[in-house]
């Protein structure tokens, strides 16, 4: 079967953002972008499933700015096999990319679709579970662990307090939590052999789906600083503090 | 304007997360109705209707609801959601589930994890990991919402008198099935419901020394969490980590125990009322949030710590 995974672009996780003066959005001129760390985890999971025996073909599905085939070379050189860039430059929101998605699997028709259970930058965790409602397909997020058979799979669940154990038809989509895998890193001759992997590029025009924004962000602040605190010498003037002060314990 | 809540529940009773949403949907205004769905639910819907502020409950109480898959939930709410200007649950694993697919069903956005409602249509959320809150505004007919479980305080289990209204269960999709949970029995408070917490980092060296936290969580009534570096050594499991990717806490204590402070612990844990940290490195990032700090070795301070509570 084919697996698609998606790569969004996003600041790199180790950056320190930086919200803008005039409140209109974070700083992203000149900051390191990468793919989104639970994107990175589908890619790894997709591959290994190849490796595994139990797929033909990784495709790897981006959708956003040009710039965006960085990211779509960074999944080929981690062992996916083609890439989808949907091209807009309209600050795309999750039901938008979620119905890119949908007009990209209604073309491949992959037999399962995994993709980061959120994105670092807006934090939203939609996109897949979107994608599995307008395909009218089955979805198991936050998974651990897959396993994948003919025309099922058994997903083991990250949930409050536990563990959860799903089985879904297939096609489904499954939404990766960071137990799932870890990610391997790119070697040299895999980063120059993706460089001659495929990337087709289309728009959303093209898969005749609207991507236009529903959602407005009026602005972007800083959080609230926490007042700094004071050191303590002593677990005994802790302690002190936490009865008399704070009277948080008695 | 018509809010209506979905609830979280054990079949028996409502989880304190609903009286949370209800908070935020008494801040949007208007009527609020609670949706309780489940299997052997009407304990559930009997304490729903008590709930301060609630005029209605929609009770769906059938087998293809007993394990809150997200296919049938979406599509069950899909169906009850005609009038309804809000709907809205707290961003549970459960919540963050299902909610997404309502909305691409209703073909509108969803708003997650707000922390504040600013009007009808206007909401406040965290972005990267807490280091920004944006203030969006919806255009959306109908506005799908999560709320971050510590936004709001929650709102009396006592006080409404509600009327409680049976909802058919609609044909399962039969795509997905149950096949079993794996949840450890708590013999401590639950980390998103605990008033004090007490959280190991890498710092901690492994698994076993956790067992020093264990011993002052019970003196304390707390909670015990981890930070995702702990967990990413593999020394505790991944349902104890607080921070962007594990559990977002506002407990009235939290003690940080051998935590550096990443951004994406202090994104889980900073809207705490009281934070202490123990830390032998005295620049650790921890400290610049800590109400209380002590430049201590952990396996000297936490021993002490514990025979003094």
């Amino acid at each position: 079967m084919k697996i698609l995974v998606t790569a969004k672009r996003v600041v790199d996780y180790n950056v320190n953002i930086r919200v803008l003066a005039d409140q209109s959005g974070v700083d992203l001129n000149n900051v390191k972008m990468s793919v989104n760390p639970f994107d990175e985890i589908a890619i790894e999971e997709a591959v290994r499933l190849k490796e595994a025996g139990k797929a033909e073909e990784v495709i790897v599905v981006s959708v956003g700015v040009s710039q965006c085939q960085e990211q779509l070379r960074t999944a080929l050189a981690l062992g996916a096999d083609r890439g989808i860039l949907v091209e807009t430059d309209e600050a795309l929101q999750p039901l938008g990319i979620a119905k890119a998605l949908k007009a990209v699997i209604d073309k491949e028709a992959p037999g399962l679709i995994i993709t980061g259970k959120q994105a670092i930058d807006g934090d939203n965790s939609q996109t897949g579970q979107m994608l599995a409602a307008l395909a009218g397909l089955a979805q198991a997020t936050f998974a651990s662990e897959i396993d994948l058979g003919e025309d099922s799979a058994t997903v083991t669940r990250e949930i409050d307090g536990g563990l959860e154990t799903i089985t879904v038809k297939l096609p489904a989509i499954v939404t990766t939590d960071l137990r799932l895998n870890e990610p391997r890193y790119a070697s040299l001759p895999n980063i120059m052999k993706a460089k001659k992997k495929p990337i087709d590029i289309m728009t959303p025009a093209d898969l005749g789906i609207d991507v236009t924004p529903r959602v407005k962000t009026l602005k972007v602040e800083p959080p609230a600083e926490r007042a700094a605190g004071i050191k303590v010498e002593s677990v005994e003037v802790l302690v002190d503090k936490l009865r008399n002060e704070a009277k948080v314990i008695s | 304007m018509s809010v209506l809540v979905i609830a979280e529940h054990d079949q028996n009773n409502i989880k304190v997360q609903t009286q949370v949403a209800v908070a935020a949907a008494k801040a949007i205004g208007g009527d609020i109705h609670i949706l309780v769905a489940g299997q052997n639910c009407q304990g559930a819907a009997d304490a729903a209707a008590k709930v301060d502020g609630v005029q209605k409950v929609l009770l769906a109480d059938h087998e293809i609801y007993g394990h809150a898959l997200a296919e049938e939930l979406a599509n069950l709410i899909v169906s009850v959601a005609a009038g309804y200007s809000h709907i809205l649950t707290v961003a549970t694993t459960s919540g963050k589930n299902y909610m997404p697919r309502v909305a691409a069903l209703l073909d509108v956005s969803q708003i997650s994890e707000i922390v504040s409602v600013e009007s009808e249509d206007t909401f406040k959320r965290p972005i990267y990991a807490g280091n920004a809150i944006a203030t969006v505004q919806s255009s959306d007919a109908v506005k799908v919402l999560t709320v971050r479980g510590t936004a709001y305080d929650p709102v009396s289990a006592e006080g409404g008198s509600a009327t409680i209204e049976a909802v058919d269960a609609l044909p399962g999709m039969g795509v997905s099935s149950w096949v079993r949970e794996d949840v450890v029995a708590l013999e401590r408070p639950e980390l998103t419901a605990a008033s004090i917490i007490i959280s190991g980092g890498r710092g901690m060296q492994n698994g076993e020394n956790f067992a020093m936290l264990e011993s002052v969580a019970d003196k304390l009534g707390a909670a015990i969490g981890a930070s995702r570096a702990a967990v990413d050594a593999g020394f505790v499991p991944n349902d104890m980590q607080v921070g962007q990717t594990g559990k977002i806490v506002a407990p009235d204590l939290y003690i940080a125990v051998g935590i550096s402070g990443a951004i994406q612990h202090l994104a889980g844990m900073k809207d705490s009322k009281v934070i202490v940290a123990v830390n032998k490195d005295e620049d650790a990032p921890i400290f610049q949030v800590a109400d209380y700090g002590l430049v201590a070795d952990l396996f000297k301070a936490i021993p002490e710590l514990d025979s003094m509570l």
